[in-house]
């Protein structure tokens, strides 16, 4: 009994994200039947289209690629115990310092993409270092700094574009005939679609997560200040130092999903009236990943195919894609409220009851 | 007859059962002990009676009638009160602002001050309690804090009065007057339950005790015809030993030096006074004193984890006041922090994780950035063996050892750096008997090694059983130096009252 529970809470962060994921689909296809769409077929459309054409996966694969970068941002400084709500500003810094980079410096090919990529993680790092030097510094929540700093991000970046990098125009042009990240080989393997090298920077970033939380120095202390400040504090660690630290890497990234983004998928940038809402998608995918360097992966996956395959759902069976953003914000609801503890809990309870009457 | 009953109670929560089947039968006028190590389930079953939480299982029946008590405020109707541990007093207000506050009585909706401030006074003279009605609370002893509480219950027409662990922040005397006051509510009809792992004082108060372990009950017995060793054996569950043999001290150079030593909060009180100890190799120093009169601010400032406003903090002549909290531990400070939960131990950690907290930089346990979980893993087998720390594994979080366990991983951890000076403080709170004889005896281990000891506690037993020394902290000053041989609780007490100051005074 003891090792079983043992096993059910060790497993307990997966469990509630299945549980979540299986809620959020209920109330998605009670919104479909009262809407009198068949939620079937729906969800047959939605998972047949997004994973089972070769040209289908790779475009599931690409929109699965900044999520992870994101989920991984958003979990890093969880570990700490900080909330780093500018991910979205973090990727735009870091989609607009790649771009310049790849544009203005005049670099060699090979190279300039390279450049570009460890300079849009740069930037992303940055930009975190502002909300966790006031942190650290004064005291300033994270979340109201990180918040502004989207803004500034977001309105920079136009003011950049407008001026210098489009000339006037809302649009710049385009990097390359073909984004510098996307080869060949890889696209027609899957059917010609956009994937890109990105995938493999962001596969990267999950093994230097992990790497990093569990196997160094550094991450023990993350982990530690992140579990509990006054404990490290006592061991000697610097809290200030580890929250500064924790938002950097998280800031670089979410600037890797940005210089993924604009050198593997569009090529270019243009004025934005709002958000990408890409970094925020990195919330729901830690919160549902559980902060672990695989569960983001997963989560990422998941997300990836419910937006990727909604799209092809409302061709295929007619439902619109709003429907899927419902189901979405269902699963963060059911996982943020733990639902699952209480159905699991209930169900133990009642075998409890049972064995003893 | 019985006025409380609690018949087969069980309380699970996930993963424990708190109360298992326990059966309590309260007479009319008695004073019942409840007696259990901490997580043995009093304070549950306590709550179960007072309303806060609903047992799965079992009855209760009050004045013989059963009952369904679903909140402290029927729990209050039914006669019950609680005197909870931490007293529940607004500062500002006046003691009888405080003893109306949710029982407020009116006259066409105008607050009757006036006669509820004659009835607290007749309450208070009946019982002997003493306490001036128009009093402000932040201006009266916490001992009077007490009895407001106390009162309190009464007011509301308490017959039954719960009493939880209600010695812990008192002096000496405050718990002998306590004791005179339990003893007049009695006289007086009522009836009072006492929680308590305290021998002594049930020894002193109770007529009967409950004997709870694990969440069972295991014996009630008359006070009459028991002694100490046999309450402690039931208990514990085993035999156990209540005294230490140790040698005397073999001093020799001074370890710690502190000079003059003040310390502010930040509104400007000063916390720390001029405070001026030393303690020497080879020597357990006891620091005693009421809780909150500048030890925790003393040790957080020796340990770097407080900055000082002025002074010097030696050790081994070097000053390591101010110094960062790694820098003083590197100089050979181990330290057993007070509150071991959130300064000592990362819960969420392994058992492994936490044994390195403060040397997980240091080769073995790190190769250039990358840390060595083989090394940290045969390291922490050594400790928990040598320590004889028992948990599943050493990769269980620490979170579920049991409270003597975390403190038994902690002090491995700490006296396995061997360091110069080690600072306890609080070591044995909350721990049981068995765990107590353990910690003590690794304590004395460290002093005949030649360490220099500090040890803090508001135990009086512990500090006059452990110390070769004993220094009295009250308001920020040593007031005293005591020699535990010759020392006796009632002059121990007197001093950390700050009657000595006083005296000098007039």
């Amino acid at each position: 009994m003891q090792s079983l529970l043992a096993r059910l809470n060790k497993y307990s962060g997966a469990t509630t994200a299945i549980i979540s994921i299986l809620l959020g689909m209920v109330v998605g296809a009670i919104m479909m039947l009262a809407a009198g769409y068949n939620p079937v077929a729906a969800y047959n459309a939605l998972f047949v289209s997004a994973l089972f054409q070769p040209y289908d996966l790779g475009e599931t694969i690409r929109t699965i690629t900044p999520l992870i970068l994101t989920g991984l941002a958003v979990a890093i400084a969880f570990r700490t115990g900080l909330f780093n709500i500018g991910v979205e500003g973090q990727f735009i810094v870091g989609q607009l310092v790649a771009f310049i980079v790849a544009t203005q410096l005049g670099l060699p090919p090979v190279i300039q993409v390279i450049v570009a990529v460890i300079m849009g993680g740069l930037a992303g790092a940055l930009w975190g270092l502002v909300p966790g030097f006031l942190k650290a510094s004064r005291g300033v929540h994270e979340v109201i700094v990180s918040i502004m700093m989207n803004f500034i991000a977001l309105y920079l970046s136009n003011y950049l574009i407008r001026t210098w990098l489009a000339k006037g125009a809302d649009s710049t042009p385009k990097i390359a005939d073909s984004p510098p990240l996307k080869v060949d080989v890889l696209s027609q393997i899957f059917g010609g679609s956009r994937i890109h090298l990105g995938i493999f920077i962001a596969l990267l970033g999950v093994f230097v997560m992990y790497y990093l939380l569990y196997r160094t120095k550094l991450g023990y202390e993350l982990r530690a200040v992140g579990y509990n400040p006054r404990a490290s504090e006592y061991a000697g660690m610097s809290v200030k130092r580890n929250i500064i630290l924790s938002m950097m890497i998280s800031g670089s990234f979410a600037g890797l999903a940005g210089a993924s983004e604009v050198l593997g998928t569009s090529g270019y940038l243009s004025i934005e009236a709002a958000f990408t809402g890409i970094g925020f998608d990195g919330i729901a995918v830690a919160l549902l990943g559980g902060n672990t360097p695989l569960g983001v992966i997963f989560a990422a996956s998941l997300f990836g195919v419910l937006n990727y395959g909604g799209g092809n759902m409302q061709f295929e069976a007619d439902v619109p894609f709003e429907v899927i953003r419902v189901v979405v914000a269902a699963i963060i609801l059911f996982v943020a409220a733990n639902i699952s503890t209480k159905i699991v809990g209930r169900f133990r309870k009642q075998k409890g009851v049972k064995k003893h009457g | 007859m019985n006025v409380v009953e609690m018949i087969g109670i069980t309380k699970r929560f996930p993963g424990i059962v708190a109360n298992d089947n326990i059966n309590l039968a309260i007479k009319k006028g008695e004073i019942h002990a409840l007696l259990g190590e901490n997580g043995a389930g009093k304070s549950t079953l306590m709550n179960v009676l007072f309303g806060l939480y609903q047992p799965e299982e079992g009855e209760i029946r009050i004045n013989e009638k059963k009952v369904m008590i679903t909140g402290p405020t029927m729990a209050n109707e039914l006669g019950i009160g609680m005197v909870h541990q931490h007293f529940m007093l607004v500062q500002p207000f006046t003691v009888t602002e405080n003893i109306i506050l949710g029982d407020e009585r009116s006259k066409g909706g105008i607050l009757d001050i006036k006669q509820a401030e004659k009835e607290i006074q007749k309450l208070s003279d009946q019982y002997g309690l003493k306490v001036d009605p128009s009093a402000k609370i932040s201006d009266i002893s916490v001992g009077m804090q007490q009895r407001v509480e106390i009162l309190k219950t009464l007011y509301r027409g308490a017959e039954t009065l719960i009493f939880d662990e209600p010695t812990a922040v008192l002096t000496p005397q405050e718990i002998d007057e306590l004791i005179s006051i339990m003893k007049n509510l009695v006289k007086e009809g009522k009836t009072i339950i006492f929680i308590t792992h305290k021998l002594k004082e049930i020894m002193r108060t109770c007529d009967r005790v409950t004997v709870i372990r694990r969440g069972k009950v295991i014996d009630t017995v008359d006070v009459a015809g028991n002694d100490e060793n046999t309450l402690a054996s039931l208990m514990v569950g085993r035999k156990v030993s209540f005294s230490i043999d140790k040698e005397d001290a073999e001093t020799g150079e001074t370890i710690l030096d502190i000079q003059n030593l003040v310390m502010e909060k930040g509104n400007g009180v000063k916390v720390i006074n001029g405070l001026n100890m030393e303690v020497k190799a080879g020597e357990i120093v006891g620091l005693a004193g009421v809780d909150g009169n500048g030890q925790s601010e003393l040790i957080e400032a020796i340990t770097g984890l407080q900055s000082i406003k002025s002074g010097h903090i030696k050790l081994n002549k070097q000053d390591i006041a101010n110094q960062r909290p790694r820098k003083i531990t590197e100089s050979g400070v181990g330290h057993i922090p007070e509150d071991r939960q959130k300064r000592g131990l990362v819960l969420d950690f392994t058992v492994s994780e936490n044994m390195v907290l403060q040397t997980y930089y240091q080769p073995p346990f790190t190769k250039g950035m990358s840390i060595q979980f083989n090394e940290i893993d045969q390291f922490a087998k050594r400790l928990i063996e040598e320590y004889d720390v028992r948990t599943p594994s050493i990769d269980t979080p620490i979170r579920a050892l049991s409270g003597g366990n975390q403190q038994k991983a902690i002090i491995a951890r700490e006296v396995d750096r061997e360091p110069t000076l080690l600072i306890a403080a609080q070591p044995t709170r909350g721990l049981d008997v068995g765990a107590i004889e353990f910690i003590h005896r690794k304590l004395v281990e460290q002093r005949d090694n030649g360490k220099a000891v500090l040890l803090v506690s508001l135990e009086l037993d512990e500090i006059l059983k452990l110390s070769d020394r004993i220094a009295v902290i009250y308001e920020g000053v040593i007031v005293g130096w005591v020699d535990p041989q010759n020392a006796t609780e009632e002059e121990l007490g007197l001093l950390m009252a700050g009657s000595a100051l006083e005296k000098e005074a007039n």
